[in-house]
């Protein structure tokens, strides 16, 4: 069903990452079901639909975050530069490495400002300048002028907003090819969000983004792709599912959406 | 909400919801009732620092501080001096912890952190907590007849290889500092294991995916993140099990020895503080009841030295998260 909206999808630039049929269970339970998708490289993606549609599994799929929750398995191929991220001989720390994570609350780790940043940046064997590296990922984080003066001091004295960008910066550090943000704005004020949303222009320019977003204007915003998932009960009645409904530009989207679902979430009518 | 145009003017409104007076005192009451109840902990604990403190004043007044650091324990000449006591209650307490807390916190990571099914984990916690029910009587008898001469042949080796040593001096005879420490390993083990565990599971799920989300291994992510996250629960739990490890009485007379001869090996018997107290109070009169309220003394301040070196590393390593 959505397998024409997909091949559309890859005209555009080259695919970063391509969910090829993938069904992903927590213990007996699918929570969601035969997707396919293209992510182009270089752009921003966002991740929208109800809640329990499955868009964060999906996104915590893409680096192998769903390996710390017990239970969690996964069917079909999730290919990355061509690699199957499931393969046996894919070390999953390496993936993450590679693939980072922005969460939906700030979690700075409990170290100074500057040991968040050098930390991820030295186990991934960064050799070079430190002091260099820790004011260059602030800045792409746009968060740099707010720590300068208080690198040594805790992670935590920085305002949520802040923290949020803090982590963006922790992950940045790690100069990883692809960043996937969970609801990064969820927890944020609206000043907070704007500048995390700019943020997110500045990045594009040199990584891919993947959001998972329950604010549509934020999807319009920062998005170049979106993804539209649903949930629907099954038969046997043991929950909801969640399925890929549509995955186009953010334009199609939000303005010509090729299914009906699509249309009444866009348009305010449910969800 | 709206307010009608007929509502009354806005005094009124307040006080038909003033409180009853009965409703005022109970609140009243019960402030002084906890209040009350709150100083009894505390008139309790200095009545029996006084107490203490007046009964040994008569041997702080003989002795001073050669009790400290003298050892010879002679009622026949009233000579009383307690540094075999206070060196087998130091020496037996610091060892057991060296050997309990890497095992505490090394159980506390494995049922932590989802190395094996939940089951298991379960199981092995429970176990934890059923150990600490054991009553430390029954776990002397044990230590007397069935640890001490399965360990021997072990001692006895310690012995063979060290016996240049004035720790491992001497041949084990039976009883002995060295099985003393091993009890009190087993007794302050679930205090460690239990207190580690929570900490651990305290420890926010976010932290835990953030190092794993910049590319941590989960040995990396337990020791830069996690442990650092919970060390100063962990150090809490360690402090209280040192506390327990110097008061502990029954197990450690059983099994010590309760030499009052001075020797520093390991394998020969001991005593401590605890156990000398539990061992001659009931023969004791005169100079040598004031002696032993003198030990008595030491011993609690020992014990609050380490509680509050406790609150003040709990302070400094604490983070916030």
């Amino acid at each position: 069903m959505t397998n024409t909206a997909t091949n559309q999808t890859s005209t555009g630039s080259d695919v970063c990452m391509s969910l090829q049929n993938v069904t992903i269970s927590y213990g007996k339970f699918e929570a969601v079901r035969n997707v396919f998708m293209d992510i182009p490289h270089g752009r921003v993606t966002a991740f929208i639909g109800p809640s329990g549609c499955g868009k964060s599994t999906v996104l915590r799929a893409l680096n192998r975050m769903n390996d710390l929750v017990p239970g969690c398995s996964l069917k079909g191929r999730v290919l990355f530069d061509g690699n199957d991220l499931y393969d046996r001989r894919i070390d999953p720390v390496e993936v993450r490495r590679r693939i980072g994570m922005v969460f939906q609350k700030p979690n700075p780790f409990p170290k100074t400002i500057y040991e968040n940043i050098a930390f991820g940046a030295r186990i991934n064997g960064f050799k070079g300048d430190m002091d260099e590296l820790v004011e260059r990922s602030l800045r792409k984080a746009a968060v740099w002028d707010e720590c300068k003066d208080k690198l040594q001091e805790s992670g935590f004295a920085l305002s949520g907003g802040q923290q949020q960008r803090l982590c963006i910066a922790r992950a940045i550090a790690t100069e990883p090819e692809v960043i996937l943000m969970d609801e990064p704005c969820s927890a944020l004020d609206p000043i907070s969000t704007l500048k995390i949303e700019e943020t997110m222009h500045e990045l594009k320019r040199s990584y891919t983004i993947v959001i998972v977003t329950h604010n549509m204007q934020q999807a319009v915003r920062v998005a170049d792709m979106t993804a539209f998932f649903n949930a629907e009960a099954v038969e046997g009645g043991s929950g909801k599912v969640g399925y890929l409904v549509e995955f186009n530009d953010t334009e199609r989207i939000f303005n010509a959406p090729s299914q009906q679902a699509t249309q009444d979430y866009v348009s305010g009518r449910f969800g | 909400m709206t307010s009608a145009p007929t509502s009354p003017p806005a005094t009124a409104d307040f006080s038909l919801r003033r409180r009853p007076a009965s409703e005022k005192l109970l609140d009243q009451g019960f402030h002084y009732l906890t209040l009350a109840l709150a100083s009894f902990v505390g008139l309790l604990l200095l009545a029996i620092v006084l107490t203490v403190f007046h009964g040994a004043r008569e041997a702080i007044a003989t002795f001073g501080a050669r009790f400290i650091t003298t050892s010879s324990w002679d009622p026949v000449n009233n000579q009383y001096g307690a540094f075999v006591a206070i060196y087998g209650t130091l020496v037996t307490a610091f060892l057991s912890l060296l050997i309990a807390v890497p095992l505490g916190i090394g159980t506390a990571i494995f049922i932590t952190e989802d190395l094996i099914p939940t089951q298991l984990r379960n199981l092995i916690g429970l176990m934890v907590e059923l150990l600490a029910a054991i009553p430390s009587v029954v776990l002397g008898l044990w230590a007397i007849f069935v640890m001490e001469p399965a360990i021997r042949p072990a001692l006895n080796l310690l012995h063979t290889l060290f016996w240049w040593s004035p720790f491992f001096a001497g041949e084990p005879q039976g009883p002995g500092m060295a099985p003393a420490i091993l009890i009190l390993v087993v007794m302050i083990l679930p205090i460690i294991t239990a207190i580690s565990r929570d900490a651990l599971n305290q420890v926010p799920v976010e932290l835990r995916q953030g190092a794993y989300g910049v590319g941590t291994t989960r040995w990396g992510a337990l020791m830069n993140i996690i442990l650092p996250a919970a060390i100063s629960a962990i150090t809490g739990g360690i402090m209280l099990a040192l506390g327990r490890a110097m008061g502990e009485t029954m197990a450690v007379t059983m099994i010590i020895g309760n030499s009052l001869n001075f020797d520093l090996s390991l394998l020969a018997p001991g005593n401590t503080i605890a156990s000398m107290l539990a061992n001659q109070f009931g023969e004791a009169d005169g100079i040598q009841v004031s002696a032993l309220m003198f030990a008595a003394l030491i011993l609690m301040i020992l014990t609050l030295v380490v509680n509050i070196i406790a609150q003040w590393i709990v302070r400094r390593l604490s983070l916030k998260y």
